[in-house]
């Protein structure tokens, strides 16, 4: 190997790995990202079944139901149109979720059209609204906020 | 009165790292070999900045300890009826106060590097403390201008609003010190290269002085992700321990950087080669703190870390982080040209493995990095999306695979140069393990090929780390050496933790009535009873749960759903049985309307051992530091020791009591 030519191919090696890393990182972004969903977007163009999406809106009220199980937990999800989203979860539910609270499901759409939650986020406390929500429109963020905000005036 | 020292004490320091800045950049400006008159300030001026830097941080440590209700930052995050531990914790539990811990923690570095630090060229050393003295002005200008901790209120409060119920935890008292000590050490490594870049001092003998702080920055950073790790775990309640959250992931890149640069620190030190590549490693390393400050502080990201969302205070350190990070690469692109190529080698050598290993995890830097960046970039596109485990997972682990071989085998060979051939044994033996590895445990079942793959792997290291002792007798193996073996052992068992958790984890959900049992693994879990209870700041549900191993003697678990009242807020406590061999983990939920209660117990085979590996890993970072830190003094000491004797001799010979050795005709 000749003199200077050592570092030019360190220099290239680590710009291949790095480039590589990119791509890949690109590739796997496009692929492996959860995409939001607001429950309209959803009827109107719903994802493929099976691909890991967020579902992001409002519990509509008077929609929960519990299984026969005790843990499996049934509801609808609206947001700013009349479309609702069924949703099923089967886990023990965050603390502050209760009917017109807004919710954030982690999973994927079921061949029956009821989406399969395996998470839910939802309001953890006064202060934390989950990000997507933030953009639902003053309105309902108010009304959500005096809906769930628990013990303060 | 406390608050007004405080802010006074902040101001001076503030002061000073202007002096210590010019001083330092006067040391720039003198002959060689000799000292500038201007230039004698920078030392002093950074020690005392250290102690009016500490002394701002006690003095808000006081008022939170006295729960001094004048202060806003105290109303605003503190309670008198919270315990002492939580109110002293408190004074790093928000925004301002957790930014004082990060000043003073960098004035205090700056104030060891210059008390301690002789071995520097003067203008290099200057240089240094002028780039550490300008980082430091920017943060005093950040908390002074923006984020005054020591603000008064008008009128004090009757009452504090109490702090985040999730942050009252003692994870909470060891976790952000530690982890910001990580992250300010690596801005002296930062200092450290840039005065080296602009003296052209890039050599072994500056590696030397720079080790003992990536080395350091580097353990602590290990036993911050650790601590921040085990405390997710138990404190959120949803049985994970990682969750490649953005904030977890701000922690992680520092720290892949922090590796890198320290492997990259030993092969400067000890053979002289890869210069350039160090500083820019050294540069990227605080580049990816500041970067991790910038994410959690600016509140462009919801989580339990980010305190403040306030746009201003986000400008101001995304303008810091473009300041220091784009100053830094100028200076480097500037400079790398001047600095000499170091000593070659070929590429089946250790150094070729380190470089394998420092490009790898560059790679799977860029991928965590672009992985958390992301979901921030298309949102200004109004599209939102999240990236969790399905991306990460597999992405890092392309790269992480292929570092991992090469750990096993390049303490192995030679510096310089080395052939295959004379591995053999141990090659076919890292091979044979891996491959048996796997082949035994898909003997046993279908798992997931990421665990599957960890556990070959983990055995296959874990014989790997303790090779380099063979054929050597233990009690004269360095110190230094034992810490890289209990190190790269560390992450061995780190990895067993972690595969066998994805591998053989059980997971039961039942709705359960008082009395009844259910079954996972080996433990029956009957619910005894749900009781109310009440703690100094909470109510909480507490379910008493009898936990029987193979119908033995029951243990009490009693995970609690807690409610506090300042700030209102719900966190679900869990329950936690340690065996050697895994842990039960058992969580409460609600109550259906049938009167039955919702349980989850999960029972996670060897969890422990990815918080032990941690440990043993920041273990073998300690053991390089006392390593290198002895045969630095026992040097040091025999050069003086030599250096008096020929005094010695020299003043025998010219008063003539004995006649100086004549050479022979």
């Amino acid at each position: 190997m000749k003199a200077k030519h050592q570092r030019l191919i360190l220099v290239i090696i680590a710009l291949i790995a790095i480039v590589g890393a990119g791509l890949l990182a690109a590739w796997g972004l496009r692929n492996q990202a959860n995409y939001f969903y607001l429950p309209e977007q959803m009827v109107s163009a719903p994802p493929a079944v099976g691909q890991a999406v967020r579902l992001g809106g409002m519990v509509q009220k008077g929609s929960i139901t519990t299984a026969a199980d005790g843990v499996t937990v049934n509801f609808m999800v609206t947001g700013n149109t009349a479309d609702a989203v069924p949703v099923r979860y089967s886990g023990i539910l965050p603390d502050l979720f209760v009917e017109g609270s807004g919710v954030v499901a982690e999973g994927s759409l079921g061949p029956d059209g009821v989406f399969k939650a395996t998470n839910l986020l939802a309001k953890h406390d006064e202060n934390y609204v989950p990000r997507e929500l933030e953009g639902m429109g003053t309105e309902q963020a108010a009304k959500m906020a005096a809906d769930t905000t628990v013990g303060l005036k | 009165m406390i608050a007004e020292i405080g802010l006074a004490a902040l101001w001076l320091a503030a002061a000073l790292a202007v002096l210590q800045m010019v001083s330092g950049a006067f040391a720039l400006r003198s002959p060689p070999g000799q000292v500038n008159a201007l230039a004698i300030y920078a030392r002093p001026a950074a020690v005392v900045q250290a102690i009016l830097a500490v002394l701002a941080f006690a003095m808000l440590l006081w008022a939170f300890a006295t729960t001094d209700l004048s202060l806003k930052l105290v109303a605003a995050n503190s309670h008198s009826m919270k315990p002492l531990i939580y109110k002293l914790s408190g004074t790093w539990g928000n925004h301002e106060g957790s930014m004082l811990l990060w000043v003073g923690v960098l004035a205090a570095s700056g104030g060891l590097l210059s008390l301690f630090e002789w071995r520097l060229p003067e203008r290099t050393m200057g240089a240094t403390l002028a780039v550490q003295g300008f980082v430091a002005l920017g943060f005093y200008a950040f908390l002074l201008l923006s984020s005054n901790p020591f603000e008064r209120l008008p009128v004090p409060a009757a009452e504090g609003n109490g702090l985040n119920p999730l942050l009252q935890d003692i994870g909470l008292a060891i976790h952000p010190p530690t982890l910001y000590a990580g992250y300010v050490g690596l801005s002296v490594a930062f200092s450290l290269a840039m005065g080296a870049l602009m003296t052209r001092e890039v050599n072994p003998a500056f590696a030397r002085v720079m080790r003992p702080w990536v080395l350091g920055a580097w353990v602590l950073l290990t036993l911050g992700i650790t601590a921040g790790s085990y405390w997710a775990y138990y404190e959120l309640g949803w049985g994970g321990w990682w969750f490649w959250d953005p904030v977890e992931n701000a922690s992680l890149m520092p720290w892949l950087a922090a590796t890198a640069l320290m492997h990259s620190v030993a092969v400067l030190a000890a053979r002289d080669a890869l210069r350039t590549w160090t500083i820019m490693l050294g540069v990227l390393a605080f580049s990816m703190s500041m970067l991790g400050t910038f994410l959690v502080r600016s509140g462009v990201l919801t989580s339990v870390h980010a305190f403040a969302v306030d746009p201003e205070r986000g400008a101001f350190i995304l303008g810091l982080l473009g300041l220091y990070i784009g100053g830094a690469f100028t200076i480097f692109a500037l400079r790398a040209g001047a600095v000499a190529e170091g000593k070659r080698f070929a590429a089946v050598s250790r150094e070729g493995a380190l470089v394998l290993n420092n490009v790898m995890l560059s790679a799977i830097l860029a991928i965590v990095l672009l992985g958390t960046l992301y979901p921030l970039l298309t949102e200004a596109f109004d599209v939102r999306v999240s990236v969790g485990p399905p991306y990460f997972n597999p992405a890092s682990a392309i790269f992480a695979i292929p570092m991992l071989l090469v750990m096993a085998v390049g303490p192995l060979l030679r510096w310089k140069s080395d052939k295959p051939a004379r591995l053999q044994f141990e090659l076919a033996l890292i091979a044979a393990l891996v491959i048996g590895g796997i082949a035994a445990v898909s003997f046993f079942g279908q798992f997931p090929l990421l665990p599957l793959l960890g556990l070959g792997l983990a055995a296959a290291l874990a014989v790997a780390a303790f090779l380099p002792l063979r054929g050597r007798q233990l009690g004269r193996v360095p110190v230094a050496t034992w810490g890289m073996v209990i190190a790269h052992f560390g992450i061995a068992v780190s990895l067993f933790g972690m595969a066998c958790e994805g591998a053989f984890s059980k997971e039961r959900l039942a709705a359960v009535a008082p009395g009844g049992t259910e079954q996972i693994a080996d433990f029956a879990v009957t619910l005894e009873s749900v009781t109310p209870i009440a703690g100094p700041n909470w109510t909480a549900i507490e379910a008493q749960l009898a936990v029987r191993e193979d119908g033995g003697a029951p243990v009490i678990l009693t995970p609690q759903a807690r409610t506090f009242w300042s700030p209102p807020q719900s966190t679900s406590e869990s329950a936690l049985l340690t065996r050697w061999d895994g842990q039960l983990y058992a969580v409460i939920g609600n109550q259906a309307e049938d009167g039955r209660w919702q349980i989850r117990v999960w029972w996670k085979p060897f969890v422990t051992f990815i918080w032990y590996g941690g440990i043993l890993v920041a273990l073998g970072g300690v053991l390089a530091i006392a390593g290198r830190v002895r045969v630095d003094v026992k040097r040091r000491r025999a050069s003086v020791k030599g250096a008096r004797r020929r005094a010695d001799v020299e003043a025998l010979g010219s008063s003539g009591g004995v006649p100086a050795p004549q050479p022979a005709e």
